[in-house]
């Protein structure tokens, strides 16, 4: 991969949390404990892994709704957390988000083309003509006609509102775009239209997505790599089909084995990972996977494993490969 | 009816009356399936297909502006479309169970998981005191709740979802149910947790031999759970078959987009994407409701409603190009 749009390194956000009335050490949630990411140029890299491993934490820092405790994240030269004023602005321009639900994130009180116009209002002087004229083509570009632009949200139904927020997203000269569980609210014979529409924008445009999902299948399919965390942790990154095929860590082939079956006869009898993801609060010693983990050796509860280059590309954080 | 059917819809509409009755919705519009105990059979389509009006009425759970208005829901042999509520309720909850979706929602925060696992044996099975306690215990270690005895003091908001979730499914064994209806009851747990559920729904339904209507719109998860699926849409069931007979060889052009565009690991290939939109039941097409995003569309889908049509293979599906294939052969 060349030089990548946007590069994470070493992430860390805590945060603290008074439980004791009376002085007591603070506690800290680790949300985000130490993660390294890049996305190249019409990339799409997938983050997978439960609620509560830090997914979404990870993207609020990459849009900086959320400032980091300590380490990167760079975007072209530059780390964004040093960014102010006109260049943040630009930032804010070319890195842009999709939420799941296209019920909540559209203001039903505002008109598609003010919806749409809104982030070239606000970061560009074109004349209102010209607004006209880029809302309309991209709206073009997503596949709803330029003639909706004057209905409001709850005209439409979920598959084109999130069609509309992707147009929102495209408006600016827009470089990445956050993917949060952009299909997992829409009905199933729309879901698919989605994923095309934006596999489709990729190829037109270069644009790159850092994809963050449950559905392993869905994240595959979309995901040129697919990164996957657990308790704040990178546990394994890979080339999408690299993992698919040969999934390493424990947790990612945990993740795999409990997906759910393409066909009634491979309703395989493997036995999934046990118990549930632990509290952020309490990370377990060691590997944080080792109470889970069907594999766990003694040196698992002592040493915490750290990334190293897996065979077949990519890199896994687990003693079994040591 | 088969003899050892639990449950009998045949020829099930209900509609909905709005705006004083002038305006009739028919979420369900004449849908027949039949269910054999220890038998899973999955309820597929979109929001607003008709899967939860079918549930609710068979339970009798419907919205006031909703009525059924034809056919019959035969239950272990009584037409449950002929009981008072009063009656309705002695079956709900001991005979026929519903696990919902958001078990947050299905569980009430201001009791003890004791109390609410309790309160169907406490009214259905008449148990006090120690039975009644060995009784809840029991069920908590059949959901794997582990220590049953200190987690049964505790209230909702102290558990997980996917435990959450499992309390759900023991008040709903609570009463010894013949029939489990399950509306989407794992869209909000995470994968390896949908998965132990899943597993352990089928675990209990082998041991109790309880039947199960599994609503969803995951073909994952009929591929998963279910012996046999209907697939729902616009208030018909538009295909029925065997699990394998539905994604070996889907009869209805709906069924083969939706198996088309369900996203398989391992294929990077450009999934298939049905056009259009799902269908506004107030304002449905003419014909064959599909008619205006089938890809075979013909011009008698567009004025005639397409009858059931059995290939002979176990299937039955609602389709002119399948009753054309068979009348010419």
């Amino acid at each position: 991969m060349s030089s990548p749009v946007l590069e994470v390194r070493a992430l860390k956000k805590h945060f603290p949390v008074r439980r004791r009335l009376l002085g007591g050490p603070a506690t800290w949630v680790k949300a985000v404990d130490g993660v390294d990411l890049a996305i190249g140029a019409g990339e799409t890299l997938g983050l997978i892994g439960e609620s509560g491993c830090g997914k979404t934490t990870t993207s609020k820092l990459i849009l900086r709704q959320e400032t980091p405790t300590s380490g990167t994240i760079s975007f072209g030269s530059r780390d964004i957390a040093s960014l102010e004023g006109r260049d943040l602005m630009a930032y804010r321009r070319a890195v842009q988000v999709v939420f799941q639900d296209p019920f909540s994130s559209l203001s039903p009180r505002m008109r598609v083309r003010d919806i749409v116009a809104e982030p070239l209002e606000i970061h560009t002087d074109l004349s209102p003509a010209a607004i006209d004229e880029r809302v309309g083509h991209v709206l073009e570009l997503v596949g709803l006609a330029p003639d909706v632009a004057p209905l409001f949200p709850h005209e439409f139904s979920g598959g084109q509102r999130q069609r509309i927020a992707i147009a929102r997203a495209l408006a600016t000269d827009t470089r990445l775009i956050v993917l949060d569980e952009p299909v997992s609210a829409l009905d199933v014979s729309v879901r698919a239209q989605i994923i095309n529409q934006l596999e489709e924008l990729q190829k037109k445009l270069g644009v790159s997505y850092l994809f963050i999902g449950h559905d392993l299948a869905t994240v595959a399919h979309i995901s040129h790599r697919i990164a996957v965390m657990y308790l704040g942790k990178i546990v394994e990154s890979a080339a999408s089909e690299t993992l698919c095929t040969r999934p390493m860590h424990p947790y990612t082939q945990a993740l795999f084995a409990a997906a759910l079956p393409s066909h009634p006869d491979d309703r395989g009898q493997t036995t999934p990972i046990t118990g549930e993801i632990p509290s952020a609060l309490s990370l377990p010693s060691g590997c944080r996977f080792h109470p889970r983990c069907p594999s766990a050796m003694p040196v698992c509860s002592q040493v915490e494993p750290t990334l190293r280059r897996r065979d077949g590309g990519g890199e896994v954080a687990c003693h079994l490969y040591e | 009816m088969a003899r050892d059917a639990v449950l009998q819809v045949a020829g099930l509409q209900t509609h909905f009356f709005t705006f004083g009755g002038t305006r009739v919705v028919r979420a369900v519009d004449g849908i027949d399936f039949t269910l054999r105990a220890g038998e899973t059979l999955g309820l597929v389509g979109e929001s607003g297909s008709g899967k939860t009006t079918t549930c609710l009425s068979i339970v009798g759970l419907l919205p006031r502006a909703a009525r059924i208005v034809g056919g019959r829901v035969v239950f272990e042999g009584e037409d449950l479309t002929r009981k008072s509520q009063r009656e309705l309720r002695r079956i709900r909850g001991r005979r026929i169970a519903v696990i919902l979706q958001d078990p947050m929602a299905s569980l009430n925060p201001l009791f003890t998981i004791y109390r609410q696992v309790a309160e169907p044996a406490f009214f259905h099975q008449h148990l006090r005191g120690r039975p009644l306690r060995e009784r809840v215990q029991g069920l908590l270690r059949a959901v794997r709740i582990p220590s049953p005895e200190w987690r049964m003091r505790e209230y909702p908001h102290q558990m997980s979802g996917g435990m959450r979730q499992r309390i759900v499914g023991a008040i709903a064994l609570s009463g010894g149910p013949r029939l489990v209806i399950a509306d989407e009851p794992t869209t909000n747990l995470d994968v390896t947790i949908q998965a132990q559920y899943l597993d352990l729904l089928k675990d209990i339904q082998r041991e109790t031999g309880v039947a199960l209507i599994f609503v969803t719109h995951n073909l994952g998860i009929v591929a998963k759970m279910c012996d046999r699926v209907a697939v729902m849409y616009a208030g018909k069931i538009v295909e029925q078959a065997p699990v394998r007979e539905l994604f070996d060889s889907p009869k209805h052009p709906y069924t083969r987009a939706l198996l088309g565009s369900m996203p398989r690991l391992g294929s990077k290939e450009p999934l298939y994407s049905i056009r259009g939109q799902p269908p506004n039941l107030a304002n449905l097409p003419a014909g064959c409701a599909f008619h205006p995003r089938c890809p075979d569309v013909m011009p008698r889908c567009m004025t005639e409603e397409p009858r059931d049509v059995r290939p002979g293979d176990g299937s039955v599906a609602r389709c002119w190009l399948l009753d054309d294939v068979l009348t010419r052969s």
